[in-house]
């Protein structure tokens, strides 16, 4: 059944985690759920393949995880934090998985957070609704709003009168 | 009557939990994050609350794809830290505090929210890393501070309560607060964010305009934080930065007109904008102007108990 459109679609680069990735990535998600324990960690090495076929996954999704294709596991309805733990259990930090949905290295990835981490700007949309949310431009345009006054108080002398009949 | 004196609005970045375990708390990188936090210890311990109300979100710990409440409170005894896959962090079993709990999920279910109520349940970096921020680090074999009462909320799934829904709760679990009986001074977190992603090719999205501009609302108009809807968050604050909403339930539970007592904010830890406020309400009659108001009800007959009393408050309160 193909997927429902939804208005967070149009977010590039992302897979929200719905209700209905929830249903389908059940398998994956439970699977991931396992590796919390040591022993399941162990057998999951041992035959990845067979202990898999435990979590009643479809083909696309067995894939996904033996390639580790994480970008992959999430639009078949994986969640990140559990994901993350297939990530922990082949001795990967959260970095490196975060470098790995992006397409980057390591190192430019940690370089990029360093300098203030991804711009929203050209990434808010895919259909070119970039403008900026009102509820930050509300903000922004009050703040300049605000601005004013204050400098024309400066120059008005009148103003200090204006001020003292209100306080009476 | 209990009261709650003010909200800590704090990021739960597991990275922080790691390197204050590992040690690392002095590196520069660190550092940065954690400097940031020394004057609210020290506020924390002037200040000595009773209780911790801690809004956080569990990360597939507590409750993995199975069962998932929206609003989860915990009402045990003890809530002992979850095991993440790298062997529970070393803090210490977090104390609950069962009678105040079970009188906020009675409040707050008659009051329409339809809690889900814990009387086992494991708790994970999601509420121990913004008690390590604010108590300090704590020897798992010494006891946290105070005890705490756990409200575990979904957003993980989509679609997370609504802002204003949880704004709401916040307001419910005040006057929960404020009628029960026993004098207690309580104090409510809010945790995670502020904007991040961590999911898919768009992970590392940062956004600082949106982060200052939800910090100065929600300390002096959080109204207009509660319309925000779940796609601007999405979109402006990263796939996992809804988790934002949290901290709605956190302002909703204090007074409209509150103090900002402390702010910080620095990029990135992890992969994650660090926001932390401290919002306190004004001490009761100092905040209430219409004192002249409130002054012929003093003159009726005094309330002898305590329930009465407390009850009487909260209908001054609400009028």
């Amino acid at each position: 059944m193909a997927r429902k459109q939804h208005d967070y679609d149009d977010i590039p680069g992302t897979f929200v985690f719905d209700a209905e990735r929830s249903r389908q990535g059940f398998g994956i998600n439970m699977f991931c759920m396992s590796l919390m324990k040591d022993d399941n960690r162990t057998a999951f090495k041992a035959n990845e393949a067979e202990y898999l076929k435990k979590f009643n996954l479809s083909p696309e999704q067995t894939d996904a995880v033996l390639k580790r294709d994480y970008n992959r596991m999430l639009e078949l309805g994986g969640n990140i934090y559990f994901t993350a733990k297939l990530g922990a259990t082949d001795g990967h930090s959260f970095q490196h998985l975060a470098a790995v949905m992006t397409g980057a290295s390591q190192q430019d990835y940690a370089a990029m957070m360093l300098g203030g981490g991804r711009s929203v700007e050209g990434n808010r949309s895919r259909s070119g609704k970039n403008a900026p949310s009102k509820f930050i431009a509300a903000a922004a345009a009050k703040k300049a709003a605000a601005a004013k006054p204050k400098a024309k108080a400066g120059k008005a002398k009148s103003k200090p009168k204006s001020k003292s009949t209100k306080r009476k | 009557m209990a009261r709650i004196v003010a909200g800590i609005g704090s990021s739960h970045v597991p990275a922080i939990g790691a390197a204050i375990d590992n040690g690392k708390t002095e590196e520069p990188y660190w550092k940065r994050v954690f400097s940031g936090f020394v004057r609210s210890q020290e506020w924390m311990r002037e200040l000595k609350p009773d209780v911790a109300i801690i809004v956080y979100n569990d990360h597939a710990s507590a409750f993995s794809v199975e069962m998932i409440p929206t609003f989860a409170l915990g009402c045990a005894a003890e809530f002992p830290p979850a095991d993440e896959g790298w062997g529970p962090r070393p803090v210490p079993v977090v104390q609950g505090h069962p009678a105040l709990a079970s009188h906020i999920a009675q409040s707050v279910i008659l009051d329409e929210f339809d809690l889900t109520i814990c009387n086992k349940m494991e708790v994970d970096h999601g509420m121990t890393v913004p008690m390590n921020l604010l108590f300090g680090k704590v020897d798992k074999n010494a006891h946290w501070p105070c005890p705490v009462v756990p409200l575990a909320v979904n957003v993980v799934m989509y679609p997370p309560p609504t802002g204003h829904r949880c704004f709401m709760l916040g307001r419910a679990l005040k006057k929960a607060v404020e009628s029960y009986p026993e004098d207690l001074k309580v104090v409510i977190f809010g945790t995670g964010g502020l904007s991040h992603q961590i999911s898919g090719p768009r992970a590392g999205l940062i956004n600082s305009k949106w982060d200052k501009s939800f910090l100065d609302n929600l300390s002096k108009d959080p109204q207009k934080l509660v319309k925000i809807p779940h796609i601007d968050y999405m979109r402006e604050a990263g796939a996992e930065g809804i988790e934002m909403v949290m901290w709605l339930i956190m302002r909703g539970a204090l007074d409209d007109k509150v103090d900002e007592v402390y702010r910080f904010y620095t990029v990135p830890a992890s992969n994650t904008a660090v926001g932390h406020i401290i919002l306190a309400n004004k001490p009761r009659g100092a905040a209430k102007k219409p004192a002249a108001k409130s002054k012929p009800k003093s003159k009726r007959p005094a309330v002898k108990h305590k329930r009465a009393a407390a009850r009487a408050k909260v209908d001054r309160i609400r009028g």
